[in-house]
């Protein structure tokens, strides 16, 4: 089973990575572009023994106790087998 | 009196503030290593700047999880001095013992430089020996040292007089030019409701010689070895 947790910048939070990387993209021709945010992607590997459920809580307490700071990320849990 | 020092792995600055407590406040310290849990001994505790774990995940983020930083939390519920530097301040962020998070700076770039910033409480262990709106010279040296906040975190830092420093011109004037890395209202150092537990960005312990251009830091150091005195 497999757990995919995306931690996000919230909204309104300054990125200025995500800025910069826009910024390099334009000036490589790309347009239409209107705003580009960078964030994190974590793929953790979980014991075939767990269930569904199980997964999901662990994953998602992982995310919100440390994967993520609550004062300015936001983070989304996907669960697979 | 004794002080003490914890080293994560990647703390840098831990020398430094060994250097100022045991020459300039001229009193025992100890380095902690962080997989250490009794600080029974010790009457103040520095955290230091550096890159504890490599600024893995995020600033701050697994120093938290050191089982130092537990000891550190009951020290600071007995009333402790818990003085946080740069890195430090991260850590204590990420703890939970100050509000707030610590984020990239607006300009993207590592800082390192002389700034200034403004003292806005003396109501607190580590000012108590400055004097209100004292322009102190300090240096900075962090690529995330952006305050953040929410709307009521600020309001209530504000409200109960827990905003220690900000980032101020030359005459005291806090302005956004003065204000180096974007920190929301110019926000370099905060304290706890508690008041015995400080966090800042700016370096004091490398403000404590001439030689090191500036020993405005001092003082800060003079407060606290004030305040633990008065505590022992």
């Amino acid at each position: 089973m497999k757990a995919r947790v995306f931690v996000t910048l919230k909204p309104g939070v300054l990125d200025p990575q995500g800025k910069a990387i826009q910024h390099s993209v334009e000036l490589l021709g790309y347009g239409g572009i209107a705003d580009i945010r960078q964030g994190k992607y974590f793929e953790i590997a979980l014991e075939s023994s767990l269930e569904q459920d199980e997964a999901r809580e662990t994953a998602t307490r992982m995310a919100r106790e440390v994967l993520s700071n609550p004062v300015i990320e936001d983070y989304r849990v996907e669960i697979s087998e | 009196m004794k002080y003490g020092v914890i080293v994560f792995p990647g703390s840098n600055c831990d020398h430094d503030a060994y250097h100022v407590i045991s020459k300039h406040v001229g009193q025992p310290v100890d380095f902690i290593w962080h997989r250490d849990t009794d600080l029974s001994s010790y009457d103040a505790i520095i955290i230091p700047g550096g890159f504890s774990y490599g600024d893995y995940l995020r600033a701050g983020a697994l120093a938290r999880f050191s089982p130092v930083m537990n000891s550190v939390k009951e020290f600071a519920a007995r009333g402790r001095l818990v003085l946080g530097i740069c890195n430090g301040f991260q850590i204590l962020c990420e703890a939970g013992l100050l509000p707030g998070a610590l984020i990239r700076n607006r300009g993207l770039h590592f800082i390192c430089e002389h700034i200034r910033v403004r003292v806005e409480t003396t109501e607190t262990p580590f000012t108590n020996a400055l004097e209100g709106g004292q322009v102190l010279k300090i240096p900075i040296a962090h690529a995330e040292g952006n305050y953040v906040c929410d709307d009521a975190t600020l309001e209530e830092l504000e409200r109960e007089d827990r905003i220690v420093f900000r980032y101020c011109d030359a005459q005291g004037g806090i302005t956004d030019e003065a204000n180096p890395n974007g920190s929301r209202e110019n926000i370099a150092g905060i304290c706890n409701r508690e008041r015995n537990v400080l966090g800042l960005m700016p370096h004091p312990e490398r403000a404590c010689e001439e030689l090191l251009g500036s020993y405005d830091g001092r003082d800060i150091f003079r407060s606290l070895a004030a305040s633990v005195a008065a505590q022992v």
